[in-house]
């Protein structure tokens, strides 16, 4: 049982996703994100974290392109254990834009 | 108040736990879990040569028990050594609960003495892993690690736990509860109504079952679901045994060297109902060729394998037992007398050929002559390769958590240490182990483990002097470029086993070799049997690589 032959990668269209994720706040987390992003060659241009008021709990944005791919990567996202709950917003959404002044 | 330090409390949990036997190798940052191991009076620890085996050991008793087993490994190189029976744990489903020692707190991060980040490393093969940083923290990690292991789709989770955690002193009132599985989601009604439309409403329809099945305790269902609604069933590598092969409406295994009558039942198929399989490429071959005119309706514990690599026009999200017992009732009694007719045509058109079966001498003689030695009690494993591929061909599997195969991974090196870990497990019930010439080599030394332990583990060892699935890919793939895949020196596996303290029998020299295979699978503890296969024997019938199901060579 060896040797594979995959269809080509659909290249990732153009429109802008955010996802917006409660998640427990401990070392760690982050890395189990990432990284599933990462090893699925699924591309996260923008990143973001902060400590939510309960601070047992932060909150990650994430900037992702949408791609057919994002369903399957969002039902990943949901079965990470300490991911409590995964929303998306679309491109209009401002949490990356108002914070463009940092970048640009 | 309860007093003892963590190395103690994290035995009293896994005692609590029901755990009773685990595998392991200690070194320097696990030595405190260790010392408090040998004062256990519940938990029995089966010493590995090398921590994959220790893995695999855990592997195998969970496969046969379908519940957490644990093994142990030290900071370092015996973490690391753990990694592939982790990630093989992880591709097939199965339940199991890895710790690991670390070095102290204080030097994570020095780069000190067999320092390894395992954390960091087993992310993306575990189901989820803890890295602990206090004593205390255990009372909640050791419970959610078990029941993560075993909710949901079952998987591995991985414990790190740095030495001067496992000595600190703790205090607390009282033992956490023994962990118990969250509850599956319930399939939604509506779904399972209309997946039961679908099935009454369908002409062609087959039943297409996964691991899912086996993990789910689900095969009674399967069986029933099949008789009442005449589905013709198929099953993946992983599910083999779920219905008894000579059930008249098993086809037996499909994909890329299922039989053809199979793969082209398939093709023809109206609608397919897919129960705990995940549409693998072994499995479907070509993607978009697969059951090019069916609808599908597919049930799955995790939600994530529903429409992942084809859409469902039903896809129900439960544990497929309980979604099954819901789904019976509201599926009509169908002889498809029309449709099981041709189904019959086709198996007798296009059967499985497995050549040489009265001589035990031969690859699928000797898989059919074990097993009407052993009989159906007996539990199988295998290691990857051909002899693999020819085990799961030709031996008659009736029931489920009989064969124990690696199907996601293909690990060479699973089949004896997976053996060891089942007979631990079902002492009473004999083992055989499959193995290649190739693959006996990736764990050889588990036999001094066996040999210790005085297992029922019987070793079929089809020595073809050759990794034969690779031979077999360049001399039909490469242009018989033949290349890494031939041995030039020959080792006596019969001396080797002897120098662990196993004996054998070879069949190539016994005079009467059936006789001798019935002497050897009918002894107490373990055994050693060898047996050459000639290394043009490929494994047939065959989806070359890319290709669709329907389009397959040989055989
Ligand atoms: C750990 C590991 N390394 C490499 C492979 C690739 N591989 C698949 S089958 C195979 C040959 C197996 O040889 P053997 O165990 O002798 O079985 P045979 O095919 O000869 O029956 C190899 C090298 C693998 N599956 N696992
Ligand atoms: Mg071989």
């Amino acid at each position: 049982m060896i040797e594979q032959v995959a269809d080509p990668l659909q290249e990732s269209g153009f429109a802008k996703v955010v996802l917006e994720l409660e998640v427990n706040n401990h070392p760690g987390v982050m890395s189990h994100i990432c990284n599933l992003f990462a090893r699925r060659a699924f591309n996260v241009e923008g990143i973001l974290c902060m400590p939510m008021s309960d601070p047992r709990r932060s909150r990650i944005w994430l900037l992702v392109f949408e791609d057919q791919r994002l369903e399957q990567m969002v039902l990943q996202v949901e079965k990470l254990v300490d991911v409590l709950s995964v929303r998306r917003h679309g491109a209009e959404h401002e949490v990356f834009e108002r914070l463009e002044k940092f970048f640009y | 108040m309860i007093q003892m330090t963590g190395a103690e409390l994290i035995l009293r949990l896994l005692e609590r736990q029901g755990i009773r036997t685990v595998a392991g190798i200690p070194g320097g940052a696990i030595l405190p879990l260790y010392d408090a191991l040998s004062g256990s009076k519940l938990i029995r620890h089966v010493l590995a040569r090398h921590e994959q085996g220790a893995g695999f050991i855990a592997q195998g008793m969970a496969r046969v028990s379908g519940r957490p087993e644990v093994c142990f490994a030290s900071s370092g190189p015996g973490a690391t050594n753990l990694v592939t029976a982790i990630a093989d744990a992880h591709l097939d489903s199965i339940p199991m609960v890895a710790i690991t020692g670390q070095v102290p707190l204080s030097m994570i991060g020095t780069d000190a003495f067999q320092e390894a980040d395992i954390y960091g490393m087993t992310v993306p093969v575990t189901k989820h892993n803890f890295l602990v940083r206090s004593a205390a923290e255990l009372l909640q990690v050791i419970p959610d690690a078990f029941r993560l292991a075993m909710s949901g789709r079952p998987g591995p989770v991985l414990i790190d736990i740095p030495k001067d955690v496992q000595t600190q002193v703790v205090s607390f009132d009282a033992f956490p509860l023994p962990a118990i599985p969250d509850a599956a989601p319930a399939g939604d009604p509506d779904a399972i109504e209309e997946a039961a439309r679908l099935i009454n409403a369908a002409e062609r329809p087959v039943l297409y079952v996964g691991g899912g099945a086996v993990h789910s305790g689900a095969a009674q269902q399967i069986v029933a679901l099949a008789e009442r609604a005449g589905l013709p069933t198929t099953m993946t590598l992983m599910a083999l045994g779920v219905m008894p092969i000579d059930h008249p409406l098993s086809l037996g295994m499909l994909g890329m060297h299922g039989a053809r009558h199979t793969n082209f039942i398939l093709e023809e198929s109206d609608l397919l109902v897919c129960v705990g399989a995940r549409f693998d490429d072994r499995a479907i071959g070509k993607a978009a060729q697969f059951c090019p005119r069916a609808k599908i309706v597919h049930i799955d514990i995790d939600p994530s394998e529903l429409h992942k690599i084809r859409n469902a026009h039903v896809a129900i999200n439960g544990d497929v037992g309980a979604v099954l017992d819901a789904l019976l009732p509201r599926v009509n009694v169908r002889l498809r007398k029309r449709w099981l007719s041709h189904v019959g045509s086709l198996k007798s058109r296009f059967p499985l050929h497995l050549p040489g079966l009265d001589d035990p001498r031969s690859h699928y003689g000797l898989v059919q002559a074990v097993a009407s030695v052993v009989g159906d009690e007996a539990v199988v494993t295998t290691d990857v390769g051909q002899h693999q591929m020819w085990a799961a061909q030709a031996y008659p599997f009736r029931r489920p958590r009989q064969w124990l195969t690696s199907g996601g991974f293909g690990t060479m090196g699973f089949g004896l240490p997976v053996a060891i870990g089942a007979a631990l497990a079902v002492p009473a019930r004999t083992v055989v182990c499959f193995t290649g010439d190739g693959s006996f080599k990736m764990n050889i030394q588990e036999l001094a483990t066996l040999a210790e332990e005085g297992l029922n583990v019987k070793i079929v060892l089809m020595n073809n002097n050759s990794l034969g699935l690779v031979y077999q890919q360049q001399s039909l793939f490469y242009g018989k470029r033949v290349f890494a895949s031939k041995y030039r020196g020959a080792p006596d596996f019969l001396k080797i086993a002897e120098g662990f303290g196993i004996g054998g029998v070879d069949l190539d020299t016994a005079q009467n070799p059936r006789a001798a295979l019935v002497q050897a699978l009918s002894g107490p503890g373990p055994c050693l049997i060898h047996a050459s296969i000639d290394r043009e024997e490929f494994v047939y019938p065959m989806v070359p690589p890319g290709g669709a199901n329907t389009e397959m060579i040989g055989g």
